[in-house]
């Protein structure tokens, strides 16, 4: 059994929000980074079980990114994993990123690719899908559960209205969500096993972008809080129905 | 040239995020100067051709009992085929559960620039750029598709319905599908009775309610509103509520007309979630609680008394 887990890196989510270069850039000034929570506490902890139910399985963790994402794959390797690949480039677009990763993944010839359901910063939830399509495999969006018996997964997932059950015959591709597993905090033996875990770094395949980013742009501020005394509720009700027109 | 809208469906029926997309979907067809059609896969009982007042004018329903369950790659394909055939220039999602799972794959699949969780239509005055939600709705960020073939996946709630009157065509669509590789074993309807992602109002709870047996007062309060419900994120992780209610920056993200927190400290983490709301009621004991500053209205007081309360006045209002 051979996973591939994707690995970004987020501002933490603390961080300030704030544009530079004329709002078209993010500005990085005084962010710390983090492992984008959905990768690490769902993609990476259950690719992590899966290894330890199966110490067979070869666990691989990649990120498309320049050398300042080293830090984060290392954090990452923490929790677990054999080894890295970083590819070293700029992040670009989704379909950038997603090519990069599904053309390591086609030479690697995994089973399994997981994903986090999105990332925090551009929030696209896209990479999953279009790395399933690249390598023409099927893809679950949205696993709340995944378990494995040989090659036949039967994953739980998020649907309109509910959720579902499936059973998949692997290889596949998968985002993870809540419930899929929970946040560990690594140990020291993980973070001392990090530093010597192989960290391969592979330059990227050339490919067009299919998008750019114009500008960014911060909501209006609220105007400010209107308090109403606890014990006028009918205040409150009378407000929301005649002044917000909200009920 | 057209645009081509998914209409998604669940449980048999036209869900309101599809009928967002429609309205979406038609009014840059107005735009543009094209016509805007439909595809539909799968089975279901709603009357397609009622579809026709919102502005589509021609649906391609396939009818095939091996789309009745959503298989990305298999409805990929189907769009595919179609848009192709149809010359679609723009293809139009909502940005639901299916959404994330089959734009995404059509964009690698064609080629073709997506923006995910759009919140209005595209300014094609120097190009195409569409406005979307970023760091979790802390920010925004205009896309610009630079693709001859544009994919939007609206964000749910964004973009108001809208009936402009008009018939729509029905026509049967037959894709050459491969064997489905998913098989759906079974399935389970999510809590409360109205999904989340589309509810107009939204009721929810946080640490402050102290258990799970106290969520009486919270389903009470969202029944008279007829209101989904959510939760803050250490109440899922708790188990006091079902993961599907946790929003915020690591859970869902919603816009409803009207959010009610209770009980809730309003982390940075939590509002990411929900500060595209258009109307927040912040009900804390603590007058000290961030969520205040981020709230339209509030009540500094304890819940347990509170609440009830609230409720009561509101069904005497809708009794009025
Ligand atoms: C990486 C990361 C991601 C996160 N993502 C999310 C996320 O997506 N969503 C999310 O919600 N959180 C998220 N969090 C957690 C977040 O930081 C907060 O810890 C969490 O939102 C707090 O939940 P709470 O408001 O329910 O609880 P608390 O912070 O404990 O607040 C409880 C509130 O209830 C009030 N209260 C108590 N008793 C009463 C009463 N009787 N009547 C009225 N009010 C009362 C208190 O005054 C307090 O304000 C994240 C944290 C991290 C680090």
């Amino acid at each position: 059994m051979k996973i591939l887990v994707c690995i970004s890196k987020t501002p933490d989510t603390t961080a300030k929000i704030a544009f530079t270069d004329s709002n078209t850039k993010f500005d990085t000034n005084g962010v710390q980074w983090i492992i984008n929570p959905s990768d690490e506490w769902y993609a990476l902890v259950r690719a992590v079980e899966l290894k330890e139910k199966d110490p067979s399985t070869v666990l691989h963790l990649i990120s498309v990114g320049q050398a300042d994402t080293d830090p984060i794959i290392r954090k990452a390797l923490a929790l677990g994993g054999d080894e890295a690949i970083r590819v070293n480039a700029d992040s670009h677009d989704s379909f950038y990123i997603a090519s990069q990763i599904a053309a390591v993944a086609k030479e690697g010839g995994y089973d399994l690719v997981f994903t986090g359901k999105e990332t925090i910063d551009y929030n696209g939830s896209s990479i999953g899908g279009m790395v399933a399509e690249l390598l023409d495999q099927p893809y679950i969006a949205l696993a709340t559960k995944f378990e494995l018996n040989g090659v036949q997964a039967s994953i739980s997932r998020e649907i309109e209205g509910g959720e579902e059950v499936a059973e998949v015959t692997l290889p596949l591709v998968l985002s993870a969500s809540k419930g899929l597993a929970e946040q560990r905090i690594p140990n020291m033996k993980g973070i001392m096993g990090a530093r010597t875990k192989p960290l391969k770094v592979v330059e990227p395949v050339a490919v067009d972008t299919l998008t750019t980013i114009s500008s960014f742009g911060l909501p209006p501020a609220k105007a400010g809080v209107k308090l109403v005394d606890a014990d006028n509720v009918d205040e409150l009700v009378r407000l929301l129905h005649e002044e917000a027109k909200a009920i | 040239m057209s645009v081509l809208i998914f209409i998604d469906h669940a449980e048999e029926q036209i869900k309101k995020a599809s009928l967002e997309a429609i309205s979406y979907g038609v009014k840059i067809a107005q735009q543009t100067g094209t016509t805007a059609e439909g595809i539909v896969l799968g089975n279901l009982t709603d009357d397609l051709a009622v579809l026709g007042k919102y502005g589509v004018q021609k649906i391609h329903h396939a009818a095939d009992a091996n789309l009745d369950h959503l298989d990305a790659q298999q409805y990929t394909a189907a769009i595919a085929q179609l848009a192709q055939s149809i010359n679609a220039d723009v293809i139009v999602f909502s940005n639901n559960t299916t959404g994330k799972a089959i734009a995404p794959r059509l964009s690698a699949k064609l080629k073709a620039g997506l923006v995910s969780g759009a919140v209005a239509l595209p300014d094609t005055t120097n190009g195409f750029t569409v406005k979307k939600n970023v760091f979790s709705g802390k920010a925004f960020a205009n896309i610009t598709i630079t693709t001859p073939v544009k994919i939007i996946a609206l964000s749910p709630n964004a973009y108001k319905i809208e009936e402009v009157g008009g018939s729509t065509e029905l026509v049967t669509y037959t894709p050459t599908l491969a064997a489905s590789k998913v098989k759906v074993i079974s399935s389970t309807k999510a809590s409360g009775e109205i999904p989340l992602a589309e509810a107009e109002i939204v009721v929810s709870g946080g640490r402050g309610l102290k258990g799970p047996e106290n969520w009486g007062i919270v389903e009470d309060l969202a029944k008279v509103l007829h209101a989904g419900l959510a939760c803050s994120r250490p109440v899922a992780d708790a188990h006091w509520r079902p993961h599907n209610e946790h929003v915020g920056q690591t859970g869902g993200a919603i816009a409803p007309n009207l959010y009610i927190a209770i009980g809730i400290s309003g982390a940075i983490q939590h509002l990411a979630g929900v500060n595209r709301s258009k109307v927040i009621v912040v009900i804390n004991k603590d007058a000290e609680a961030p969520f205040f500053k981020a709230a339209d209205y509030g009540i500094v007081g304890d819940a347990f008394e509170v609440v009830p309360k609230l409720t009561a006045a509101i069904n005497k209002l809708k009794g009025a």
